[in-house]
């Protein structure tokens, strides 16, 4: 029964694609390809300017070379910019009109986009190339006042607010990723959740990648207005393809004062074959800005697939009191690669962070926690605790520990723990002793070794996670 | 800085008689230092301290060759209270072997060049270094024979001498089941230069190398040391390194545990004040079974201070059981002070234990408490945290003799 599970779950089975009309715009990347999909989502002339003021930068921008993984450069007049289903020339009202074979795509993926089969009323912008192609629950969350919607629906009916907090916390003057997605992103989530509300149900988004030659670039912005919560959560997954496709999305977050968000990915796209062929570069640039004081950012991520993670999500401290806190979980196997990690930026006074790094890493990969801890100058009685520990399986794989520590205040604290081992056999001998396979047993550790992060996870996320990790690390064992 | 470079390069060949191959292979490396030139922030290897910056805004119109004059040596400057043997440097010209404690035939001293010892692709100083020192001088110890006193190595420099760039390049050969103790104790009397000192150690099986590493005297110079050690089989190096007087020094130790059983200590202190600015980087290279390495760096940093650590840890696939270790804990006095670290762990084998830790922050408000309580004014409390805090380093040092003369130094109550 067990060998069964294994067997389905050892294959990727989000690796198909979808036969379904595409509209794309002009392959490469071109002033005119910007305009194309500026025009195509109908966008404010402003906004246009934005994006070309981004293009304007990336020509001279270099990428960036000092990462751990090393790929083959890409080509980026080689890329569709826009994909998007055929029938998306409208965006539909309503489900029924959404075409049936996206809906089918959905529920392959577990994703049920129809409100009522929902179990416990996680609202849902399910996000397909490069349109948003259904939010849920909207009703609902209308009514409290929180706007939760594609960011292409944002610009139409909320551009104010799109306005003043688009670039705020990534700016176009960023690093290569972040600006070529300023110039090209097509489109992610927008919230925004009022003052005093506590947004009564998780928002999710799903990211799809399908077509082939496409990149991914979404833009997502969260802004928590004062005194508010929201828990956020991002899934992505895309088809199995020999070609590497890139994923270059940006996720601005915004907390006012007294406000706080809660983002978590699980992230499994499709990591390439046994031999490192395919695979998704996954090169996000995430960013929360604690703008207000006693505000609150907390990231949590379960990264395990894609065949190159290079993200570091981070949190700049900047109102008083505030907080950031980053859980992360890497698995990397076969020929995979991450270097991923965050920073902390402490500007206000009585910042805190708390970073809780765990590393898994297994076959030939390749595994890096790179971070940063930066208390400046007058972010007085400040304090950072980091943890991160990594798991090595088998003398093929590579784990690698960088942080970077910065004090500058005499009354902050910094501690930095950090630990590379193997699960010791006496574990091990403890749980076969007591009737477990070695692949019960390595689970159970392995799941243990996790599970500061995990609790972290909204519940239903943690099931899926748990089971991730196991599945991720099938047959690595032994 | 090209042209002066070559024009004092050539200086230096024709004042100096080497042969037509180590004039070439000189060139070589001169040309490789034209190229890359001083290391600055967009190195990784210099992120927190700018090389190319200091020199820039200190020394005005940097000059490559010393006409190396001979000194006297004034026996004031000997350690006392310590049995040695000795080595002085002044201005970058060895003035005085002296190693009167030594059996002779257990001891060689050669000063010829040997190409295989040079040293590639490092970084720009290493080759800067190849390229201008003028005298090359490889010390070798015999087999099974310790040496019986430790040497200390005196690197003076005059206040005759300014806006120089010193270059200093020894080597040690430890052959098997041999044993040395090396103390580089600097005593500076000029002011802005720029020192640059390049120490190699072989060390075959069996070898114990302990190198101390003492910058003591207040100066203005800008100071670059860099010591490589190879360890074969079940060899030990210890070092220590007290970075307290230079205005600005970055030391770097560089250890390739090449045998099984191999295993190397770094164990540093900085205590600093005045605008000082300070570097440790390590580097500690596991490339076989069994092997083990110890580091513990402490900082106490006063006003306008910076001290930086970046220590790497990197364990091969076949090193496993692989033992690592890291620690750097700073404690900021002052609101000016800055302490940067890069614990860097880079693994490729399982079976190992390997961990890091740091931690920074101010003086423990309830121990001042404590000690308060009891009777001690602020000043006296502080005080008795920070000896207790870098004793701590002190103490790791295996060698009593050495331990007591560096607490002497530092000043340090038990």
């Amino acid at each position: 029964m067990r060998d069964k599970q294994v067997q389905d779950l050892k294959e990727y089975k989000y690796g198909f694609s979808t036969e379904i009309e595409n509209i794309k715009a002009p392959k490469g990347l071109s002033e005119d390809v910007i305009k194309f999909i500026s025009n195509i989502k109908k966008e404010p002339k402003w906004l246009l300017e934005w994006r070309l003021k981004a293009y304007n930068r990336l020509k001279v921008l270099k990428e960036p070379d000092w990462q751990k993984p090393k790929y083959p450069k890409i080509d980026y007049q080689d890329l569709y910019y826009y994909s998007a289903p055929k029938s998306f020339k409208e965006k539909p009202k309503n489900l029924n009109e959404l075409d049936p074979k996206l809906l089918e795509t959905y529920k392959k993926l577990g994703i049920p986009l129809q409100e009522q089969k929902r179990l416990n009323g996680i609202a849902v912008d399910a996000v397909f190339d490069s349109v948003s192609v259904a939010t849920t629950f909207k009703d609902t969350l209308t009514k409290q006042g929180i706007i939760f919607c594609s960011i292409s629906e944002a610009i139409q009916k909320h551009p104010d607010l799109v306005k003043k907090y688009l670039g705020s916390v990534i700016p176009i003057t960023d690093h290569y990723f972040a600006t070529l997605n300023s110039a090209v992103f097509t489109d992610g989530s927008f919230v925004y959740v009022p003052q005093g509300v506590r947004c009564p149900m998780e928002l999710s988004t799903y990211f799809r990648i399908n077509a082939s030659d496409t990149g991914q670039f979404e833009r997502t912005l969260i802004i928590a207005d004062k005194g508010s919560y929201v828990s956020y959560l991002e899934g992505c997954t895309a088809p199995m393809r020999d070609e590497n496709q890139l994923h270059a999305a940006n996720v601005e977050l915004v907390a006012l004062d007294d406000a706080e968000i809660k983002y978590s990915t699980v992230q499994n796209w499709y990591p390439g074959d046994k031999d490192g062929k395919g695979g998704i570069y996954n090169f996000v640039t995430k960013r929360g800005l604690c703008q207000g004081k006693n505000s609150k950012i907390s990231w949590t991520q379960v990264e395990t697939g894609s065949a190159i993670t290079w993200k570091y999500p981070s949190c700049i401290l900047k109102g008083d009191n505030s907080i950031g806190e980053f859980y992360s979980i890497a698995i990397t196997n076969n020929h995979q690669k991450a270097d991923t990690g965050t920073k902390m930026i402490h500007i206000g006074k009585n910042t805190k962070s708390k970073i809780i790094s765990k590393g898994i890493s297994a076959g030939y990969s390749d595994m890096t926690y790179r971070g940063l801890v930066d208390i400046s100058k007058n972010a007085n009685n400040s304090s950072n605790y980091t943890q991160c520990d990594s798991l090595l399986m088998g003398n093929k794989c590579g784990a690698h520990t960088v942080p970077y520590i910065k004090n500058k205040n005499s009354a902050s604290n910094i501690a930095h723990e950090a630990t590379t081992s193997k699960i010791s056999e006496d574990q091990l001998h403890y749980c076969q002793q007591r009737g477990l396979n070695s692949e019960d047993a390595v689970g159970l550790i392995v799941n243990g070794f996790c599970k500061e992060v995990l609790q972290q996870l909204p519940m239903e996320f943690a099931v899926e996670a748990q089971k991730l990790v196991g599945i991720s690390l099938e047959g690595s064992v032994g | 800085m090209e042209k002066q470079l070559r024009t004092d390069f050539k200086k230096i060949i024709d004042s100096s008689n080497f042969s037509e191959k180590e004039i070439i292979t000189k060139e070589k490396y001169l040309n490789k230092f034209i190229q890359y030139g001083f290391p600055g922030k967009k190195n990784e290897d210099w992120k927190f301290l700018d090389l190319n910056q200091a020199i820039k805004s200190n020394i005005e119109n940097l000059n490559y060759f010393n006409e190396n004059l001979p000194n006297e040596v004034d026996s004031k400057i000997y350690v006392d209270g310590l049995e040695h043997n000795k080595i002085v440097f002044i201005n970058g010209r060895i003035e005085k072997i002296d190693f009167k404690y030594e059996e002779s035939d257990k001891f060689e001293i050669k000063d010829q060049f040997d190409s295989e010892c040079l040293l590639n692709d490092v970084n720009s100083l290493v080759d800067l270094n190849s390229a201008l020192t003028n005298k090359y001088y490889k010390i070798q110890v015999k087999e099974h024979y310790t040496v019986k006193k430790p040497v200390i190595i005196y690197s003076l420099t005059t206040s005759k001498i300014s806006s120089k760039n010193i270059n200093i390049r020894l080597d040690f050969d430890l052959k098997s089941n041999s044993s040395l103790r090396v103390i580089d104790y600097s005593m500076d009397k000029s002011e802005n230069n720029f020192v640059n000192i390049v120490y190699n150690f072989n060390l075959e099986k069996d070898a114990i190398l302990k190198n101390y590493k003492l910058d003591k005297e207040e100066n203005n110079n800008i100071k670059y040391s860099y010591n490589n050690i190879n360890l074969d089989t079940n060899s030990v190096a210890e070092n220590f390194i007290l970075s307290l007087g230079s205005k600005f020094i970055k030391n770097e130790i560089n250890c390739n545990l090449n045998g099984k059983y191999s295993s190397a200590f770094v164990n540093g202190i900085f205590n600093l004040d005045n605008n000082k600015n300070h570097e440790i980087r390590t580097s500690i290279n596991h490339l076989n079974e069994n092997t083990k390495s110890f580091q513990l760096i402490k900082s106490v940093l006063g006003e306008n201070t910076k001290s930086a650590y970046q220590g790497k840890i990197f364990v091969k696939s076949n090193a496993q059981k692989t033992d690592g270790y890291q620690l750097s804990k700073a404690i900021l006095l002052s609101d000016n002070s800055e302490f940067n670290a890069k614990p860097e762990l880079e693994i490729y084998a399982d079976d190992v234990k390997c961990s890091h830790g740091s931690a920074s922050g101010s003086l423990n408000q309830d121990s001042i408490f404590y000690l308060m309580s009891r009777g001690l004014n602020y000043k006296e409390a502080k005080e008795l945290l920070i000896n207790g805090f870098l004793l701590d380093v002190v103490e790791k040092i295996t060698d009593n003799e050495i331990k007591n003369l560096i607490k002497n130094i530092m000043g340090l109550k038990e």
